[in-house]
């Protein structure tokens, strides 16, 4: 046997370029792209096409970043569940010290790099997203509460405040709003997935409000949540970034959304059983829709305004 | 010295280090187009050095 052939042998399980890039959750980044976009295009400053490329890229560097050190602290959970066995850590081709290597650089990275591009309030915004959804959420709160789904739909929800604050270097209640957009739709969004899928998390000993509080409580919970969110919407809609097209959109979206969750309250697991989820799967449709299109609702009041359409 | 056929994982390290490439390449390109696009903005300049800050803010 040659030395080649020992060293080829030796690093079999070597990661390909595709496996590390796997490693940032690229789906999670594609929600961070948007939603940041939509931020810094509604805001009332024009911000340089090039800084705004930049600043956008670096958003997203940094919520990768987040992605990769939240799979190194989640590789013994990973590995237990059956939607999370694929990922490169727990199958294989990529070491946990090497996702914690790439998760810390890559968030040093996009946070100097993003206050060198736009300002230090933006840069300071993504720093504390970073330090939120792996400390706060990952680390402590994950695996000891069955509000998890909560807490962690707050650092999806900081990407429009980053991008707002890109463009005007300052928080409003515009950003502060679209936060809140995000942040309470993920509950209702996530909790109806848990209702019709059968999870492993017990398995991997994470508490979910399905199994800790119950299928009914969780129902309840659904119902609140979409109530919550239909009034942080609604006011966004009076605000300098919402108008008449976004206005209409959300009180339709918000109206199916309602009707769904009153549906998914009003009936039992039996009721469900015998229809598979019906309901259940069609609210949780509806809601990855109404996250885009409430999004995208107010990048079309932003892009009408140039026509002397958009706003109030 | 016997050197066998190329394995599998050759093509994935020269993967790897292209994307690594790649990757360098575009971060030389945004950084100098973020430079064309700052000098371009003229007063944001001012806000990458430390003296220029401190003059602009005492101008104020």
């Amino acid at each position: 046997m040659s030395d080649v052939t020992i060293n080829t042998q030796a690093h079999e399980g070597e990661a390909g370029f595709g496996d590390y890039f796997a490693l940032l959750k690229p789906r999670v980044m594609s929600l961070v792209v948007f939603t940041a976009l939509v931020g810094l295009l509604v805001a009332p400053n024009s911000v340089h096409p090039m800084i705004a490329f930049s600043s956008i890229l670096f958003i997203a560097v940094g919520g990768g970043a987040s992605g990769a050190l939240n799979m190194w602290w989640d590789a013994d959970i990973d590995r237990k569940m059956k939607r999370t066995k694929t990922r490169p850590i727990p199958s294989g081709k990529v070491e946990e010290s090497e996702a914690l290597g790439l998760g810390i650089t890559l968030s040093v990275f996009a946070v100097v790099m993003l206050g060198l591009a736009s300002n230090l309030l933006a840069a300071a915004l993504l720093a504390f997203t970073i330090f939120f959804y792996v400390v706060i959420y990952t680390m402590w709160l994950k695996r000891i509460t069955p509000q998890n789904i909560v807490i962690g739909g707050a650092a999806g929800a900081f990407p429009p405040m980053i991008g707002w604050a890109v463009a005007t270097g300052g928080i409003g209640v515009e950003s502060v709003l679209m936060f809140m957009i995000t942040f309470m739709w993920t509950p209702p969004h996530f909790w109806a997935l848990a209702l019709f899928t059968k999870s492993d998390y017990g398995d991997a000993k994470v508490p979910m409000l399905t199994v800790t509080h119950g299928r009914k409580s969780t129902r309840v919970h659904i119902l609140v949540y979409t109530f919550i969110l239909a009034a942080v919407c609604l006011a966004t809609g009076v605000t300098s970034i919402g108008g008449p097209f976004y206005m209409t959109v959300a009180v339709v979206l918000n109206a199916l959304f309602i009707k769904g969750a009153f549906k998914i309250w009003r009936r039992d697991d039996a009721a469900a059983d015998a229809d598979n989820y019906q309901e259940e799967r069609k609210f949780f449709k509806l809601s990855l829709l109404f996250l885009f299109v409430h999004f995208g609702a107010l990048m079309g009041e932003a892009a009408l305004a140039p026509f002397g359409l958009g706003g109030w | 010295m016997n050197f066998p056929k190329e394995h599998e994982i050759h093509k994935r390290r020269m993967g790897r280090n292209l994307g690594v490439g790649l990757v360098l390449a575009a971060f030389i390109a945004i950084v100098f187009g973020l430079t064309i696009a700052k000098i371009n903005n003229g007063g944001q300049v001012q806000g990458l050095d430390h003296s220029g800050t401190t003059v602009t803010e005492a101008d104020q």
